[in-house]
């Protein structure tokens, strides 16, 4: 209480306009660091809690129920994923996704610490080559991976024409048309895209190793393999490991990119679970069943973090 | 023989790998360029060379604006892409402030929710999100997603901003509040203005990102007039099996030219909302 009164009185020696008692309390009471904390958070947790409490919960709701378009649901209980277990799509599906985030960030991974390497030497052009690596990253996905789906379609696309002409092939192969091609071809483009992100990442981790550091290890005879093993690695291990788990999360909720280079196919080799999900929903009108495949995106999602952090404590 | 052995080392171990990043970065590009370059004849001609045009022409753009709503899809992007980076920025910020600067109960516990958020598959989000959309009489117009939108930019932005806020010292607010200012003029007037560069990267990342989106885009925007150029492009562009590549690259390609002009102004703020999280964390 005295420290309301203290405060009261410091607040209204600062304003001697409002010296009125009530409005000094008032004032007080707002200062106060967890009411003016509260007041500030009150609008963003209220609109989060509308916009993503109520549907995150709704979604748990309906994945209990059999719910097609325009018909009324029916408690199923579990009966929505005992239907999943028995159906191989789905589990084709959780196979892709972890496949496809699995090896996707491990590229991105290794690329992007290659390209950072590349670019923490000094040239020239340094800003603008930053910029334009960049590109793929900012270029709205379905607008670039339409323009991958042109580079790789079979007849007249970029790499087969170029195959044709240099000689290599004299059909190249069907990209999107083969379940392996399909695989190998959205891995591609996915980490096309991400590479940048890891690089530039990489590349603002290694401005930040001292040079010293560097110095004295040449001092003591490492050469330019020891150095990197020995200094560089494990100063951007951290680094690292932030922005594969950014990237374990982005990629494996995409949608997009197999939405619009596969839908899917063929024959749902592709699907990754977010795909499922949507086609399941509003291909089939199964909205339970589609919630119920997008829940257990949370847990093989937990399973892949867990392993990565436990890959990283190892070492 | 040194300066030999330098020369070598750069050109092998710099100018060769740069120039391979730089054009696998870039070609898609330059292929969607040269695309929307070409008459359909030449296009579809096996025997023409792929990596040369003959006869430039701009029959494509020509089609792509007077047969598609494609100026229109641009303004609703540019509209929505705005209006939802600035509530994002107004909510990200009441959302931060308290939790990177404040003492008070359940800090900790809330800055883990916040964080976790990132967790929630936005497929599982959809189908309750277009019940509550549709109840609330916003389906096929842009406030659907102007609302939306921020669900998913809100806690990266609070996420990204609570590490500029950290960066503050305490002192200075509380040697304003000691000149008798208010916690919330000194936030105003102190504090905010010194993380300009925060609110920068944040909003250039958030605007990208909202340009981005397409799973709500595809679920509430339906009609023509109202499409973002992404659901726009996929969704009026692809025509059943026939591929119109000439005007699908003509769209795509003036579709990623304002995105990639804003970005160009602010990349330096663009790589430090990149970065920040990485490197701090």
């Amino acid at each position: 209480m005295s420290k309301i009164l203290e405060a009261s009185r410091a607040g209204a020696l600062a304003a001697p306009a409002r010296r009125t008692l009530g409005l000094g309390r008032l004032h007080a009471f707002v200062e106060r660091e967890s009411v003016f904390s509260w007041l500030m958070l009150t609008p963003p947790l209220l609109f989060l809690l509308a916009f993503l409490g109520y549907p995150f919960f709704y979604g748990v709701y309906l994945s209990f129920f059999h719910r097609e378009v325009a018909r009324p649901a029916t408690f199923v209980g579990l009966g929505n994923f005992v239907t999943l277990s028995n159906d191989p799509i789905f589990w084709q599906a959780v196979r892709n996704t972890i496949l496809f985030t699995a090896v996707a960030t491990v590229l991105k991974a290794c690329g992007g610490l290659a390209m950072a390497l590349v670019m923490n030497q000094d040239f020239r052009v340094k800003a603008v080559t930053r910029a334009m690596l960049l590109l793929p990253f900012i270029v709205p996905t379905v607008l670039s991976t339409v323009a991958w789906q042109w580079i790789l379609d079979p007849g007249m696309g970029l790499f087969n024409r170029l195959l044709v002409v240099s000689g290599l092939a004299t059909t190249g192969p069907s990209w999107l048309g083969t379940p392996t091609m399909a695989m190998i071809s959205i891995i591609m483009v996915n980490t096309w895209r991400g590479l940048p992100f890891f690089g530039i990442s990489i590349l603002a981790g290694l401005q930040t190793i001292p040079v010293d550091l560097h110095e004295s290890a040449t001092i003591d005879g490492a050469g330019t393999w020891g150095r990197f093993r020995y200094v560089t690695l494990p100063s951007l291990l951290p680094v690292i490991f932030i922005v594969t788990t950014f990237s374990i999360v982005i990629t494996f909720f995409d949608f997009q990119l197999v939405y619009v280079l596969t839908g899917g196919g063929p024959a749902n080799s592709t699907h990754l679970m977010a795909t499922y999900a949507y086609s399941l929903s509003m291909g089939a009108g199964q909205m339970g069943l589609g919630s119920a495949v997008a829940l257990s995106m949370v847990p093989v999602l937990g399973l892949l973090l867990v392993l990565l952090t436990l890959y990283v404590r190892k070492d | 023989m040194v300066g030999e052995l330098t020369w070598r080392k750069r050109l092998f171990g710099l100018w060769l790998p740069l120039l391979a990043f730089v054009v696998i970065a870039l070609f898609p590009f330059t292929w969607m360029a040269a695309t929307s370059l070409k008459t359909n004849a030449e296009l579809y001609n096996p025997k023409a060379n792929p990596l040369a045009i003959q006869n430039p022409s701009l029959v494509h753009y020509i089609d792509l604006l007077k047969e598609t709503n494609f100026l229109t899809w641009v303004a609703n992007t540019m509209l929505v892409a705005v209006v939802a980076t600035f509530i994002s920025l107004l909510l990200g910020s009441m959302l931060a402030y308290p939790l990177a600067r404040m003492r008070f109960r359940g800090a900790a516990l809330l800055a883990i929710a916040v964080a976790v958020t990132y967790l929630i598959p936005q497929t599982l989000l959809f189908v309750p999100m277009a019940d509550l959309i549709g109840r609330m009489k916003l389906g096929n117009t842009l406030s659907a997603v102007m609302l939306t939108y921020p669900t998913l930019l809100v806690p990266f932005i609070a996420w990204l901003l609570m590490g500029y806020f950290k960066t503050v010292p305490k002192e200075l607010e509380e040697q304003a509040m000691i000149d008798g200012a208010s916690r919330w003029r000194a936030m105003t007037r102190i504090i905010l203005p010194l993380c300009l560069p925060g609110f920068l990267s944040a909003g250039i990342f958030a605007f990208t990102l909202a340009q981005n989106e397409f799973l709500y885009a595809l679920l509430f925007l339906s009609k023509s007039s109202v499409r973002t150029v992404p659901i726009g492009v996929v969704g009026e562009l692809i025509r059943g099996d026939a591929f119109y590549w000439g005007q699908l690259m003509a769209g795509a390609l003036l579709g990623s030219i304002p995105v990639a002009l804003i970005y160009s102004f602010f990349v330096k703020y663009y790589v430090a909302g990149l970065t920040a999280g990485a490197v701090k964390g």
